[in-house]
């Protein structure tokens, strides 16, 4: 099973993801952050995980975050992680530079 | 099961009670409110819509809505966690709102996550005898620790024992 959604966008340039819990408001301030920035991103709502697949994911997230708190946006692999919804810098890293 | 206005209702009066003030992002403190109706719904209980509930009361009684690191955050960052109940001062300038660092100690959050799906709170309950005060103190089975509170602790704050080797106390004899 494979419990990641992609979300389509225009800007597509570096590889997004999300790790999410479906309850949290934050979380979906930086969802919808993205989309109004039109930027392609996938994420995975943790709380909605179970066995194996849970167990993955939640170590993944570990990599990049110890305590595994939501939202965590990981951009291309891990060259940059951005933890908690953090407005300027997810426009500075993901905006397009006109 | 509460409603989404019966939660409302709930966070309202527990944030008058307490001089705190609701969170002022008025489509944040929806988000919020939804998230506590839908954990209530999921878990029985209304488990912070911003952490990974473990589904187990006992491990999750620490951050059940409004949780033990509230005050303190309020008092440290003027919000808590989620921004659900913010101080007088982020009230009146909302910008202020934003992410603030976890205070859920690691150990607990580990041990959380490991029991999670177990359900240790059915060991919990079954082998407690019917006791008829208040307020239950909890024995730590490994160091001596009491606690008197409602649920063992997730974690012993002594020796780190989890919840499971806690036993209702039931006085020196
Ligand atoms: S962080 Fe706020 S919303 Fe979450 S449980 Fe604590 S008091 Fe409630």
């Amino acid at each position: 099973m494979n419990s990641t959604t992609k979300v389509e966008g225009s800007n597509d340039e570096r590889d997004v993801k999300v790790f999410t819990i479906s309850t949290c408001g934050w979380c979906k301030k930086v969802k919808k952050m993205l989309k109004e920035m039109d930027v392609e991103y996938h994420y995975v709502d943790i709380d909605q995980l179970e066995g194996e697949e849970s167990k993955r994911i939640k170590e993944e997230l570990e990599d990049y975050n110890p305590k595994k708190s939501c939202p965590t946006m990981v951009i291309d692999d891990g060259e940059h992680v951005i933890i908690g919804y953090k407005e300027e810098e997810i426009k500075e890293v993901l905006g397009d530079e006109e | 099961m509460r409603n989404k206005e019966e939660m409302r209702e709930y966070v309202e009066k527990d944030a008058e009670e307490n001089d705190y003030y609701l969170c002022p992002d008025d489509d944040l403190l929806e988000d919020l409110i939804e998230g506590l109706v839908e954990n209530e719904k999921r878990y029985g209980y209304p488990s912070c819509p911003c952490r990974e509930a473990s589904g187990t009361k006992t491990y999750d009684s620490d951050i059940t809505c409004p949780c033990e690191y509230r005050d303190a955050d309020v008092e440290e960052f003027g919000m808590c966690y989620c921004g659900l109940f913010v101080s007088k001062e982020v009230n009146e300038d909302p910008s202020k709102l934003g992410p603030i660092p976890e205070r859920r100690p690691d150990e607990v959050i580990k041990a959380a996550e490991e029991a999670k799906g177990k359900g240790y709170d059915k060991k919990v309950v079954s082998e407690a005898p019917s006791v008829e005060e208040d307020i239950e103190v909890w024995r730590c089975t490994v160091c001596g620790y009491l606690a008197a509170r409602d649920t063992p602790p997730p974690v012993c704050p002594i020796c780190k024992a989890k919840a499971e080797k806690f036993e209702k106390f039931k006085g020196f004899s």
